[in-house]
């Protein structure tokens, strides 16, 4: 099984969690990673900047019809919705929130789901609402590999719980855990 | 046997069918908004599947026009983006000081609130007496909306927010009235704005203008349709006119890109070379 995408959803607690999955992947970690983390509207951006120096992979934030390229990660830009596309291009939208949120995790979720079907790894991490829940449902009803944070690690256990209460999940642990198996993951297919 | 995925198939085949039916053209819109939007709809509506809508859609007229309303976006704000009304103040307003007359396209104005935002700016800066705004989008509805220059108070904190970051230089609160649950724009805003109907994906060159605003409009077409709304904006602008795109819009992967240069790359605006 070659998986060829991973998308993340986290919330409040967020930033800590990126922190320590993504300096936690080697430099030839190769499954882009989609990422969307709640921010305001008016974030800046410089996070990502932070994010970059703790990491050996490429982060950058998403482009409209950009491209997805393996070793990289890509985060949704506030205030837009992210979604892709089967030719594997991102798109973004102004839509109406969805669960209070743009960008929404459900809003990517469902969309990789139908882009990458069983080739998608999806992952509900530390969060204060239930974004995700619906999203994770559809990437297992489409075949692919479900991950949720251990409710008991996480710094706010509200969406992690809504996600394990809505689906069995393939894994769950903590931060670190994650990390390992997503590596482990990876170093089976090649 | 190669197949097609059936769901892909039917919403191609629905936007078709709106097409053939009622002039709307959704085909080269970004598949994967589309799908959602569509999607929603059959829940909310609660239909079966995909060609259970269609039929609906050929045979019920207001069925079809409520689903032209799920395809068409109409989030916006009264200066979304402070900065780049900021930046609209420093670095194009004083080359739009150099014509005696100007032009603005507004395209897809939606439910108005930029071209609003627009005539402030410009009252403010001593040149709404000589221009004309062309706010067009193709819902008819957000165009009445448009219109009226009515607007829920639950948004002005937000708005008037907006519009100090952006640097406004008065009371917001001088260009509308209050009015129980909303607020009405005043009246000397509208005086030279002409709200039209207008469709980029189908209807042509209108105008000839010194500024067009497209803001997040394009980030729904696939690349062959901006290139498409590319062209239209390129032959409607003046020699030296200005595009102002959505802040997440880039020119860089369309046709035209060689054919203007960067006034303000953060804030997507770009000149039309001589």
């Amino acid at each position: 099984m070659q998986y060829e995408a991973i998308v993340i959803g986290v919330s409040s607690g967020g930033m800590n969690a990126m922190k320590i999955i993504f300096s936690a992947m080697p430099a030839h970690f190769s499954i882009p990673m989609i990422i969307v983390q709640h921010l305001g509207a008016h974030s800046d951006g410089q996070w990502i900047t932070l994010l970059n120096d703790k990491s050996q992979l490429e982060i950058k934030e998403a482009d409209e019809k950009e491209k997805i390229e393996k070793g990289t990660i890509y985060i949704a830009p506030p205030n837009y919705h992210l979604l892709i596309e089967k030719d594997k291009t991102f798109s973004l939208t102004i839509d109406e929130r969805v669960n209070y949120s743009r960008p929404s995790i459900d809003v990517l979720f469902e969309s990789a789901a139908e882009a990458y079907r069983n080739k998608l790894i999806g992952i509900v991490l530390t969060g204060a609402n239930n974004d995700g829940t619906k999203g994770i449902k559809r990437i297992q009803e489409c075949g692919g590999l479900t991950i949720i944070q251990d409710p008991k690690t996480a710094e706010s256990a509200y969406m992690p719980k809504a996600a394990i209460s809505a689906i069995e999940p393939n894994f769950i642990g903590s931060l670190d855990e994650i990390a390992e198996f997503l590596i482990k993951i990876e170093q089976q297919k090649r | 046997m190669q197949y097609k995925d059936t769901s892909d198939l039917e919403i191609s085949l629905l936007l078709e069918a709106i097409y053939r039916k009622y002039g709307y053209d959704f085909r080269e819109y970004s598949q994967a908004h589309i799908r959602r939007r569509i999607l929603n709809r059959m829940a909310l509506s609660g239909f079966e599947d995909i060609a259970q809508m269609q039929s609906m859609v050929l045979n019920n007229v207001p069925f079809a026009s409520e689903l032209l309303q799920d395809l068409s976006i109409t989030v916006t704000e009264m200066f979304r983006d402070p900065a780049f009304y900021r930046s609209l103040r420093e670095k194009v307003i004083p080359i739009l000081k150099t014509y005696p007359f100007i032009k603005i396209w507004h395209a897809g104005c939606a439910t108005g609130e930029e071209a609003y935002s627009m005539a402030i700016l410009l009252q403010e800066e001593g040149l709404y007496d000589r221009t004309t705004i062309y706010a067009t989008d193709f819902n008819q509805l957000a165009l009445n909306r448009a219109k009226e220059g009515i607007f829920s108070n639950k948004l002005i904190k937000e708005y008037t927010s907006n519009y100090q970051l952006s640097g406004g230089k008065e009371s917001f609160s001088s260009y509308y009235t209050s009015h129980y649950d909303n607020v009405i724009m005043n009246q000397s805003l509208k005086k030279n704005i002409v709200w039209a109907n207008h469709n980029l994906v189908t209807d042509s060159v209108f105008a000839e203008v010194n500024l067009i605003l497209c803001r997040n409009v394009l980030i729904y077409f696939d690349q062959n349709l901006q290139n498409k709304v590319q062209s239209l904006f390129y032959n409607s602008l003046i020699n030296g006119g200005i595009l102002s795109l959505g802040s997440k819009e880039s020119i860089r992967f369309t046709d035209y890109f060689e054919h203007y240069s960067e006034l303000d790359l953060k804030q997507r605006i770009f000149k039309k070379k001589y």
